[in-house]
């Protein structure tokens, strides 16, 4: 079991600087999950830690040693490749025995630990089969096989469902999530997928452009976003974004005017700006409420209906669209003018730093 | 570059230490590619300065640049060159130009296709001696050849090949040699056309020449361009062809840079203009290999 | 119409493509046909097609017991320069394909350009350096340069096959605790053997039928086949039978090698250029 540790971790290509300076503490046993958009810098901190890539500056530390120089074999690490990277040559078996026998463990022990891991992963059919003979799902069971037959202290996963349909990554998800548990190992899995991130994260960290947006839970992430790219990036549909003046602000909360005129009290603390500044104003499209139109201020543009649920795009009186989400039942139809209204308390507001206003109470389950 | 850098992934533990394995496993091949091609580089550049013969060593010391007035004076020289730039760009012309049309040939349906082609390429593994004496003995030898009896038998007079038209024969039987390499290249290229690609054209309303020009024809260009710089290597320095059939004659009618340089070091053992010419004849391949690399690189994704 | 215009069209490319196959093929068959008639035979005129097939023609080139000589010398100096450039070109191209730096794109481009370098240019150097060294009518001093002349393009060739080899599968070798060495032996070479073999395959056709330096390195005692048949150029070549016989198995063994991986040599050959 282990811990891991970042000190401001440094990347440099040639000339470009592709991880920033990033500090963080991974807990034992704890699910860590990197996420973020595609060129974000998740893959190559993910390898740099593997062991793949140089560290050009900083520390990585793992169960407080230094270990930037140390060979990737040697760091007591396993990693599921995206791709899989099952050796093609050899069968399900010796691929799970090749770390095994490099590392000098005896015959017979090998052969109980890959029976007893190809068990726990229903492989037993399969240890005879070259990779080429398996399905995509057998595959990405023998590359997790592979990794948990050397019981290592970390594993690190490499975007390992992308290569899979959407119903069997759903499937994996709730496997992984399961193994974990039993495995109790420290993990850390790349992502550029907010739902797999969501739902088996501890931790989950947001990178962009190598540097780290938020450190937080899932829910914490959801709830309180630290900034603008957060609040854009986890979610989905995404959060509806429009403008608004800052009128004033205490420890109870914050007013905004919008653009229609409306007042807005919203319990969020103001940093330090002043009456007048323009500022963002944030909702989640399952917080907007709908209702009838009691004046024209919203047209409804395009319903798509999902069935559990309806996706409204009002179209608003300033030509701005704002996505509402609501039960599968409404009757509501195109063209029908409709009215918004904003719950203040699901309300986000962000200074023209981008950064957000501190709620004034934590959600219970963000806390 | 860029495919490089996108594939490159395996990265050393310490940078370090990955660009020293790297190196070191890099070296050998390296430094003896290095001295391979510098060290004989010097030394002909060396005896091209010098008055040098194997059998008459009364002659010697410094000769300046005599050696090049010398062959450059020569109109054997001038003709060897003009006799090597024919055969290149004749047996390009024909192998590419011919090989592109067999390639779609051999693309088509029809019966037995695979034993065809298989027969088409077959002369690119027959060695080149075998393939001039075959030529020069079995098939167009004036009394017992083939092609003379052909001639012979619709009541024309068999022509000594070899012997009128000794340039265009030694062409002829290199590009027997070469077509077989342009055509197995090219028909590979040919075959990972996209069919999509075509059909698309043929909504469009492609004509076959149009589909030819503007589909097929800048589809092949990569693969082309590696068999021009393929052939043009070897092209440079035919050498058996021309010593196992006319051995550069009549006279100096098929000589060709390479086999003047080969008599006069070898049959004249003039050290100094043999390496003369072979300098010569670097300077020459360097700059046909200047644009040749050049325009391959373009091509090839490194 | 439609159809009867296709029938046709289709009827006009096979014979096409028969006829520029027997074509282009004759030579090689009348050779082979040469070979098993008798001298008499095999000068008649007109040209026979149907006659007694005879093995005296072979019969005497195995005679001559320089014809085993001739042969040995070949395979051993194919062999001799394939292994080594193999053992040069492998770690060269792992380097090059897996660990690539800035210099990478220059340094195969210089490596193929050392190609373009005529042999001739160097014909006398290579000539008195061998002589000197008394490599002169060697098998090894043979095989050494035409070890030298197709290591360029064996490091292309093996580039291009090891890039084909995705990057992940070595990474995971090097999780799993392989060092350097073992991640080229136990996971890339069972992986790029196909394309190490077609390599290997591609240099001993190349060495097999080299003909430049055979002939000017060689007299007598490390001559190889290329060599032997060019001495039928000589008014020996007019015994015809013998010249076939000889010839034919000569280039027997690379025209099968060659018919067999005609495929996987072209996947080398073209660098990658066509997928």
């Amino acid at each position: 079991m282990a811990t891991l540790e970042l000190k401001s971790l440094r990347k440099t290509y040639l000339t470009e600087e592709i991880i920033k300076g990033i500090s963080l503490s991974i807990e034992d046993r704890e699910f860590v999950v990197f996420v973020g958009p595609s060129g974000c810098g998740k893959s190559t901190l993910l390898r740099m830690i593997a062991g793949l890539e140089d560290i050009t500056s900083g520390d990585l530390l793992i169960d407080g040693q230094r270990v930037n120089d140390v060979e990737p074999g040697k760091r007591g690490l396993a990693m599921v490749f995206q791709s899989y990277a099952l050796y093609p040559h050899m069968d399900v078996y010796k691929n799970m025995e090749f770390g095994l026998k490099l590392a000098g463990v005896p015959e017979k022990e090998r052969s109980e630990k890959i029976q007893h891991v190809a068990a726990t992963l229903q492989l037993e059919p399969y240890l005879h089969h070259k990779p080429g003979q398996l399905s995509g799902g057998q595959r990405q069971r023998v590359a997790i096989g592979r990794a948990i037959v050397r019981n290592p202290k970390v594993f690190l996963f490499d975007e390992p469902l992308s290569n899979l349909d959407a119903a069997l990554r759903g499937q994996m998800r709730v496997e992984l999530s399961a193994l974990h548990r039993k495995l109790n190992a420290t993990t850390i899995y790349v992502t550029h997928d907010q739902v797999e991130a969501m739902t088996m994260a501890d931790k989950i960290v947001v990178l962009q452009k190598g540097v780290v947006e938020q450190i937080g839970s899932p829910l914490e992430l959801y709830h309180h976003p630290r900034n603008l790219f957060v609040a854009k990036f986890i979610g989905s549909p995404p959060m509806n974004f429009f403008s608004a003046i800052f009128q004033n602000g205490g420890h109870d909360g914050s007013s905004v005017q919008l653009r229609d005129g409306t007042l807005l009290h919203v319990p969020v603390s103001p940093p330090d700006i002043l009456p007048g500044t323009k500022i963002t104003v944030g909702i989640r499209p399952e917080h907007v409420e709908l209702a009838p139109a009691s004046d024209d201020s919203g047209v409804v543009e395009v319903i798509e209906r999902l069935g559990a649920i309806t996706l409204v795009h009002v179209r608003c009186a300033d030509g701005q669209i704002i996505v509402v989400q609501t039960d599968g039942f409404t009757t509501l139809e195109v063209d029908t003018p409709v009215s918004l209204k904003l719950p203040p308390q699901h309300c986000h507001l962000f200074a023209p730093d981008g950064l957000a206003f501190e709620a004034c109470r934590r959600h219970p389950l963000a806390a | 570059m860029q495919a490089v850098l996108e594939h490159s992934a395996p990265k050393g533990a310490s940078e370090r230490k990955g660009k020293r394995t790297g190196l070191l496993l890099l070296s050998p091949a390296v430094l003896i590619l290095l001295v391979w091609s510098l060290v004989p580089l010097a030394m002909t550049l060396w005896y091209s300065l010098i008055n040098y013969n194997l059998i008459d060593p009364t002659l010697h010391g410094f000769a300046g640049f005599s050696n090049y007035w010398y062959l450059l004076t020569d109109p054997d020289f001038l003709y060897s060159l003009l006799h090597t730039v024919i055969l290149v760009v004749g047996v390009l012309i024909i192998s590419v130009g011919g090989g592109t049309l067999l390639a779609i040939l051999y693309d088509q349906e029809f019966f037995g296709r695979g034993i065809a082609r298989v027969l088409v390429i077959s002369p690119f593994f027959v060695m080149p001696t075998v393939s001039a004496l075959l030529w020069k003995n079995l098939m167009l030898h004036p009394i017992y050849g083939v092609y003379s009896a052909m001639m012979r038998a619709v009541g024309l007079t068999p022509i000594d090949w070899l012997a009128r038209f000794p340039l265009l024969t030694v062409m002829m039987i290199v590009s027997w040699e070469w077509l077989p390499f342009a055509v197995l290249i090219l028909l590979t290229a040919v075959q990972s056309l996209d069919s999509e690609q075509k059909e698309a054209a043929r909504m469009d309303g492609a004509g076959p020449i149009a589909q030819f020009r503007h589909i097929i024809l800048p589809h092949l260009s990569r693969a082309i361009s590696v068999v021009v710089m393929i052939e043009t290597i070897y092209l440079l320095t035919i050498f058996a062809e021309i010593s196992v059939t006319t051995a550069g004659g009549p006279g100096v009618a098929s000589t060709n840079l390479a086999y003047l340089i080969y008599s006069r070091a070898l049959l004249q053992f003039d050290v100094g203009g043999a390496s003369a010419g072979g300098v010569l004849a670097i300077i020459i391949a360097n700059v046909a290999a200047m644009f040749l690399v050049r325009s391959v690189a373009r091509n090839l994704e490194v | 119409m439609a159809i009867k215009t296709k029938r046709s069209t289709k009827i006009a490319v096979t014979c096409l493509g028969w006829g520029i196959a027997l074509w282009l093929f004759f030579p090689i068959f009348w050779m082979i046909l040469t070979g098993f008639k008798s001298e008499v035979q095999a000068v008649s005129t007109p040209p026979k097609l149907i006659f007694a097939p005879t093995l005296s023609s072979y019969a005497e080139v195995f005679e001559r017991a320089s014809y085993w000589h001739f042969t040995f010398n070949t395979v051993i100096i194919s062999v001799g320069a394939t292994v080594g450039a193999l053992l040069l070109a492998i770690p060269a191209a792992y380097s090059m394909a897996f660990m690539p730096s800035k210099r990478t794109r220059g340094t195969l481009l210089w490596m193929l350009s050392t190609r373009m370098l005529p042999p001739v240019g160097v014909l006398v150097p290579i000539y008195l350096l061998a002589r000197s060294t008394h490599l002169l009518d060697t098998c090894t001093g043979l095989a050494i340069v035409n070890m030298l002349t197709n290591l360029p393009i064996i490091v292309w060739m093996l580039f291009t096959f090891f890039r084909e080899v995705p990057a992940p599968i070595l990474e995971a070798g090097r999780m799993d605790g392989a060092t350097r060495w073992q991640e080229m032996t136990m996971v890339l070479l069972p992986l790029a053997l196909p394309g190490i073999a077609s390599t290997a395959l591609l240099s001993l056709i190349l060495c097999w039928n080299e003909a430049f330096w055979s002939l000017n390195l060689t007299s007598s005692n490390a001559a190889p086949l290329t060599a032997f048949i060019a001495s039928f150029s000589s008014p020996e070549g007019l015994f015809f039978g013998k010249l076939s016989a000889a010839s034919t198995l000569a280039v027997a063994p690379i025209l099968v090698l060659g018919w067999i991986s005609q495929k996987q040599l072209v996947r080398g050959l073209t660098f990658g250029a066509v997928k």
